[in-house]
């Protein structure tokens, strides 16, 4: 008769470092990336490995970094913006409306309430569209290609709405300082509602999948485990740093649009590993369901621009080619640029992938002095070379995919 | 940061000054006492975060350097803003705090690449978005956008290709059109006509 | 359309039909063109749309995205190529096997897009020569499924029998094989 044997697993990082000493042989390098399919993009790994646990790790970054803060010097306020799509590409709206806070916060500047709505929603729907591939694109990587599949095609659903709002499907180039490009179609929001309730089946049925599936556990829980203390230390934002326990979300702790009027639930992890940073985003999904029913279902009337700000946001077209005054304006506002007045301001906002800032100096003009972008990629990849030693060579996609972090805003 | 914070501050540091700021507290401090500030910092006003490390170039003012921190409080929910000026203005060096933040090990990393800020006593202060041998700080104020002419950074597709950093064209595009003559000939046309959809291009490489 | 390339002969006995060999071999290699996806930037996210339920590429026999090269047909870089990225975007080109195509998606990888900046390579065609380029920011997914039809005439145009042995129609092989002869 067989008799079972118990076979403990035990702790990758432990068994490695008891096998120090026991080196035979030599450690092997080895490249991942920078073109690689589990990279997200173009991430290079120098590594250093001994069978199959990594010993050493370096990332090499900066093969799509192209210059967008130099490219801001010379640029005037509204200009900058299709730069700011591509700096987070997957949810291209929430940018935008980041760049247009931090822009409008040094120039004093209030909008109304319905464009306050209005970016509210485009934050959330990109939010839900970030996530969706982030938590897509992990399945794919631990192996899940139905996963990939389900939201992706919620994603198409919801570049519909984008292209129906702002006219493309993805880098919407939608805000614009003082407000946003254009109103809200009619029907839209019943449109947006309806999305939502075809998320919410498809996320449970991705739930089914992953949530629960023993293989999926195997390759996620209790690997990648990030302390609190290292969170903070290495400035990890968003869904990375809740997952270790740290209650941070700039929505609640730092409002801006609005968010202190909704009611929604941060979600927190407890362990820091992979599995809690894609339990994460599968919950601020449904949170983020929440708040865009909320919103919607007290969507302010009124104006989608600052009315009063005559040097900083254009005229209404019919006005432009009828009226003196407006023309003038008009062609001061794209020639030289909004003006902003004098001031440095750093205005954070939370994005899907972490807290995306926008440091800008200015001294006054429509040309920003000095503008930095604070990438939340960048912050949250610096932890790999801590992180991956002690792994095996098979962690390495699961722990990339559950970090989720974009190149664009990496990079710059 | 409260007033009475700030008080505090200012008595244990006497080189801070307060900066203008159109939104957060700013102070300036001094470099030779800002490892000490950003400990205190830490430790006893409680902020546990460094979200950003930049620099800030004035071109043709003494001091030419800025160094720019901003710190997060996640326990006030406050940020904090400290701006250092560098002493040297032709090789500007800066203390680093990868000590007291392991964030600060990158950024410091690419506020050296891309403005050339030394930061002493960082464990490995190389180059990080441009590649190793990158002779220039793009990001500083006499250094165009475009570029400048640099071979490339690998050396057998640099012999194959026949290619270098070239510096980006900044005005002009694929089509061009004529000033004069009538419409039908001044309509934008491919400034290389030599080749399109029917006559393929000859590759030569 | 007349067909120019088919022909039936009724007095050869059975199922037969005459053809061009370049006739045969560019339809088989047009039906089946394996990408390589070089996704760079914000055109590999359109990429992985026109590969989803949506657009389906698979409809044209492209699916199989490979990532090695040495499986692949054409390289379809999708993305800011960067100096830093070019010569690793160089390397893999090399690495593909003959025969193989390029498209260069997005205004990006055709020139430089609109990063004029000291980091970004104006036009990946100035590293790897380039079959098709589509415009866009990025383009949609239909229009880089038109490029790949269009690259499917492309093939289909091909002297394929004259360029399956090696003294074949690029400059430097023509000069290396001159020299030797």
């Amino acid at each position: 008769m067989a008799t079972s044997k118990e076979i403990s697993i035990g702790d990758a990082g432990a068994r490695a470092s008891e096998l120090e000493g026991d080196l035979q042989g030599e450690t092997m390098m080895l490249n991942v990336g920078p073109s690689h399919p589990t990279t997200h993009g173009v991430l290079r790994l120098k590594m250093e490995l001994d069978g199959d646990v990594v010993k050493r790790c370096e990332p090499v970054l900066g093969y799509l970094h192209r210059g967008d803060e130099k490219i801001a010097e010379s640029m005037t306020y509204n200009q900058f913006i299709p730069y700011t799509d591509r700096l987070d590409y997957i949810a291209p709206l929430s940018n935008n409306v980041a760049y247009a806070l931090a822009v409008e916060k040094l120039a004093n500047l209030e909008v109304p309430e319905r464009c306050q709505a209005i970016r509210l929603l485009c934050c959330e729907l990109a939010r839900i569209s970030s996530h969706l591939l982030g938590v897509g694109v992990y399945g794919m990587d631990a192996g899940a290609w139905t996963v990939f599949m389900y939201t992706f095609t919620e994603r198409e659903k919801l570049y519909t709405l984008f292209e129906e709002l702002t006219g493309a499907r993805f880098t919407t180039s939608y805000t614009r300082i003082g407000g946003v490009a254009r109103d809200i179609p009619d029907g839209w929001l019943g449109r947006v509602l309806e999305f939502c309730k075809g998320v919410l089946p498809v996320l449970d049925q991705v739930d089914k999948l992953l949530t629960r599936n023993r293989i999926f556990m195997d390759r996620t829980v209790g690997i990648g485990m990030i302390s609190k203390a290292d969170a903070l230390a290495y400035g990890l934002t968003g869904p990375n740093l809740r997952a270790c326990g740290v209650d941070l979300d700039l929505r609640k702790d730092k409002p801006y649009l609005g968010y202190e009027n909704y009611d929604f639930e941060v979600p927190i992890g407890t362990n820091g590993d992979c599995y809690d940073r894609y339990l994460m985003r599968a919950e601020e999904i449904r949170q983020s369901v929440g708040i865009i029913r909320q919103c919607i279902g007290k969507f302010p009337e009124g104006s989608y621009y600052t009315e009063d700000a005559k040097k900083i946001f254009a005229p209404q077209k019919a006005k432009v080619l009828t009226s003196m005054e407006e023309l003038i304006q008009n062609f001061m506002i794209v020639t030289e640029g909004p003006q902003i007045p004098k001031g440095e301001v750093y205005f954070e906002a939370e994005n899907p992938k972490g807290a995306l800032g926008f440091f800008i100096h200015s001294k006054g003009g429509g040309v920003p002095y000095r503008m930095k972008i604070r990438g939340p990629s960048f912050c949250n990849l610096s932890i790999l070379d801590k992180l991956i030693p002690g792994h095996f060579l098979t962690d390495i996609t699961v722990i990339l995919g559950s970090l989720d972090f974009v190149m664009g805003e990496c990079d710059r | 940061m409260t007033t009475s914070d700030l008080a505090l501050l200012k008595e244990r540091f006497e080189t801070l000054t307060e900066r203008e700021s159109s939104d957060h507290v700013a102070i300036n401090c001094a470099s030779s006492q800002l490892i000490e500030l950003c400990t205190v910092l830490r430790d006893d006003f409680g902020y546990d975060m460094l979200v950003d490390v930049t620099a800030v170039d004035w071109d043709a003012q003494s001091p030419r350097f800025t160094g720019i921190y901003h710190f997060l409080s996640t326990t006030k929910h406050e940020y904090l803003r400290v701006a250092v000026d560098c002493t040297d203005d032709i090789n500007p060096a800066l203390p680093s705090l990868t000590g007291l933040y392991a964030a600060a090990n990158w950024h410091e990393r690419e506020t050296y690449d891309l403005m050339g800020i030394r930061y002493q006593g960082h464990p490995d202060l190389t180059r990080i978005l441009m590649w190793d041998a990158y002779p220039y700080h793009p990001l500083r104020k006499d250094f165009p956008l475009a570029g400048i002419e640099v071979p490339l950074p690998a050396d057998d597709v640099a012999e194959i290709t026949g290619m270098s950093v070239k510096p980006a064209p900044m005005v002009g595009g694929p089509f061009v059109s004529s000033a004069d003559g009538p419409m039908s000939q001044t309509e934008p046309r491919a400034r290389d006509e030599s080749w399109n959809e029917k006559k393929i291009k000859p590759c030569g490489k | 359309m007349q067909n120019t390339t088919i022909a039936y002969d009724s007095k050869v006995e059975g199922e037969v039909i005459v053809t061009q060999a370049d006739a045969v071999i560019n339809w088989i290699r047009k039906h089946s063109v394996w990408p390589m996806p070089m996704g760079l930037a914000c055109c590999a996210i359109e990429l992985m749309a026109a590969g989803g339920a949506r657009f389906d590429i698979s409809r044209f026999g492209m699916e199989v995205m490979r990532f090695s090269p040495r499986q692949a047909d054409c390289m379809i870089v999708a993305g800011t190529v960067t100096y830093k990225m070019a010569e690793v975007v160089r390397r893999i080109y090399d690495q593909m096997a003959e025969p193989k195509w390029v498209v260069a998606m997005g205004a990006c990888a055709s020139t430089g897009g609109m990063y004029r900046s000291y980091a970004t390579l104006q036009g990946v065609d100035q590293i790897i020569p380039v079959d098709v380029y589509i415009s866009g920011c990025p383009p949609r997914p239909e229009a880089l499924l038109d490029a790949m039809i269009k690259l499917q005439d492309k093939i289909g145009a091909e002297h394929s029998v004259k360029n399956l042995f090696p003294e074949k129609a690029d400059s430097k092989d023509v000069a290396e094989v001159t020299n030797k002869s």
